[in-house]
């Protein structure tokens, strides 16, 4: 299926979010994620199923003012 | 000493982690300005780069308690959702909220700063909210349960200093009781020594530092300068006034009567 991932197209197999940042390279990274723009608390992330032209934002630490 | 959310800080000067030359030069920065607080962000985040991580690493190695910001957000919904990504991955209820309005002087929009600051109060978040001098606004970010007030001193990174001095005064006057820190537009050590001077708690220095020739230097050069005007500001500065008034005693002076 593809869904959109940071706003890239990318074709993802699994469909559980947890599943899909595993194959997307995010491993153990510290990461915070969305689903079409609705947070998604990372105990959340083996209950949701992602469907095709889902858009999933990938967050991580940054520097910032 | 100045407590914010029931946290006590002994440093007033509170900094910004972005546009270093390095992380290295970051992390002697935080150390130079002898800050407590570091504002940080979320950006995303490459499953093949993971750039955050070496990031996040350092940072807790600085010891410091983090603000996370919602910087880049325009409108409530994301500066929302973007409020709730920050808390679980920095594990903190404080959030620099910002909503920007107006891309060139990244002036806050803030009808939706109220609207978004009243949501995350009662979701439990302690927000500083980056704002005007605007009083009014400023009563709405109370009524919403703000703690702390975050007015800017000039437009984000534009290093002018205090750009409407009146407005300030008058913020500073009329909620005397309530942390107000400085956040965005400062240039120079001389600019936080004037805002602490005014009464002002603390200022958020970024640019100014970051983007030094020596960042090292000026770090320790706003600590002094905060310093400076904090213990100004406690000693009890004279009123400017029109006219001189001679310092030295006038009664003996000779050749006089």
């Amino acid at each position: 299926m593809k869904i959109q991932v940071n706003g890239a197209w990318r074709e993802v197999s699994a469909a559980q979010l947890a599943a899909a940042l595993a194959d997307l390279g995010y491993g153990e990274s510290v990461v915070t994620t969305a689903v079409n723009g609705e947070f998604v608390a990372v105990q959340a992330r083996e209950q949701i199923l992602l469907r095709d032209g889902d858009s999933v934002e990938v967050l991580a630490p940054m520097q910032g003012g | 000493m100045l407590e914010i959310y029931q946290t006590p800080l002994n440093s007033r000067l509170l900094l910004g982690s972005a546009r270093y030359p390095s992380p290295a030069v970051l992390a002697a920065a935080v150390r130079a300005a002898r800050a407590e607080v570091v504002t940080v962000s979320l950006r995303r985040e490459s499953g093949a780069e993971r750039a955050g991580q070496g990031f996040w690493s350092l940072i807790r190695e600085l010891g410091v308690r983090v603000l996370p910001n919602t910087a880049g957000c325009h409108s409530v919904k994301e500066a929302v959702t973007t409020a709730h990504m920050a808390r679980e991955v920095f594990a903190t209820a404080w959030i620099k909220l910002e909503v920007i309005g107006e891309d060139d002087t990244l002036q806050p929009d803030v009808f939706g700063l109220t609207e978004a600051a009243r949501i995350l109060t009662a979701e439990g978040f302690q927000v500083f909210p980056y704002t005007t001098e605007d009083l009014v606004v400023a009563e709405r970010l109370l009524e919403a349960g703000c703690r702390v007030l975050m007015p800017w001193g000039a437009p984000i990174g534009s290093g002018r200093g205090l750009n409407n001095l009146f407005g300030l005064r008058a913020l500073r006057a009329h909620f005397p009781g309530v942390p107000l820190i400085i956040d965005a537009g400062l240039g120079l050590p001389s600019h936080a020594a004037q805002a602490l001077e005014l009464g002002f708690d603390a200022v958020l220095i970024n640019t100014a530092v970051a983007q030094a020739r020596d960042p090292v230097q000026m770090a320790a050069a706003f600590a002094q300068a905060v310093e400076a005007g904090a213990a100004a500001r406690a000693a009890g500065p004279i009123e400017a006034r029109d006219l001189a008034v001679p310092s030295t005693p006038v009664i003996g002076t000779a050749f006089r009567g």
